[in-house]
């Protein structure tokens, strides 16, 4: 098995152990951020941004490529009308469910089955995106 | 404004950090969420959108990401987890609805809480700042809108 698959697949664990930690794997706990009661999810945003902060701003001083070769290269999106009507129909199906697309996958680790339901949207909304609007 | 206390969700983000940025210092890519449900697509659509050259070149490390999400949550829930398996009390037409909404909204924008919450802030991309503080506002207000039709949780 090709050795980039393996070690995302390892970067996956550590995500989804980090969301289950971080109570983000309960749609509650979600929701209560956004009902303004329980700001802990700024903290883990923050805390997990920081850190790759780090990975991405500093590492690359002082190693020239990624061990497996290629380059480094920040995440950056072109500014356009669609990131922000984009991020509001996100903002609002978030609020509606308390669920985003990574933390439906840990929800569903955490066996909370009709998070599949979600799942199941969320791949109809990527493919009407896609299909109508891409 | 923390009730249940700020140190799991310090950990749970340092340990999301550490996942990211092993990804990125062994293979340059960045470990981010909402692209798996596109790149996923490309294997059943042959619609040009789902086939381009970034999804067909990602769409397979993006499964082995997405199953590594899962078992981690598995493995999370099986050894340190106060409460075992776990099932939400959201009613399923909002999961449903919601998940529309998730879906296609973060296809248009480019990402979601992770792409531009975490890898697009760590990059210091002013277009994942302004969609960070934009998804963050709407989901306050539909949050709030839910509360307001006397809809729990």
């Amino acid at each position: 098995m090709n050795k980039r698959n393996i070690v995302l697949f390892l970067a996956g664990i550590l995500f989804g152990f980090g969301l289950g930690l971080g109570g983000m794997a309960k749609q509650e706990i979600v929701l209560s951020f956004l009902q303004l009661e329980d700001l802990g999810l700024l903290v883990l945003m923050g805390g997990a941004a920081s850190v790759t902060f780090i990975a991405i701003n500093i590492i690359p001083r002082f190693l020239k490529k990624p061990f497996l070769g290629g380059g480094f290269k920040p995440r950056t999106r072109t500014f356009s009308r669609n990131t922000i009507i984009g991020a509001i129909i996100f903002g609002v199906g978030w609020g509606i469910s308390g669920q985003c697309p990574g933390s439906a996958l840990a929800s569903l680790g955490v066996g909370n089955l009709p998070v599949l339901i979600g799942i199941t949207t969320e791949f109809i909304g990527s493919y009407i995106m896609g299909r109508y609007f891409g | 404004m923390f009730p249940l206390g700020i140190l799991p969700y310090l950990m749970g983000g340092l340990v999301i950090g550490l996942g990211v940025s092993f990804a990125y210092v062994i293979t340059g890519l960045h470990a981010t969420q909402s692209s798996f449900y596109s790149t996923t697509l490309s294997y059943l659509t042959k619609i040009p959108y789902f086939q381009k050259k970034s999804y067909l070149d990602s769409r397979e490390w993006r499964l082995f990401f997405a199953a590594g999400v899962i078992i981690g949550a598995v493995i999370y829930t099986l050894t340190i987890s106060p409460d075992g398996f776990w099932t939400t009390s959201v009613q399923w037409w909002r999961l449903l609805i919601g998940g529309l909404l998730v879906g296609f909204g973060t296809r248009l924008s480019s990402g979601c809480t992770s792409g531009h919450g975490i890898s697009g802030i760590a990059s210091l991309s002013t277009t994942s700042l302004y969609a960070v503080i934009t998804f963050i506002i709407a989901g306050i207000i539909s949050a709030h809108a839910m509360m307001m039709l006397g809809v729990t949780p």
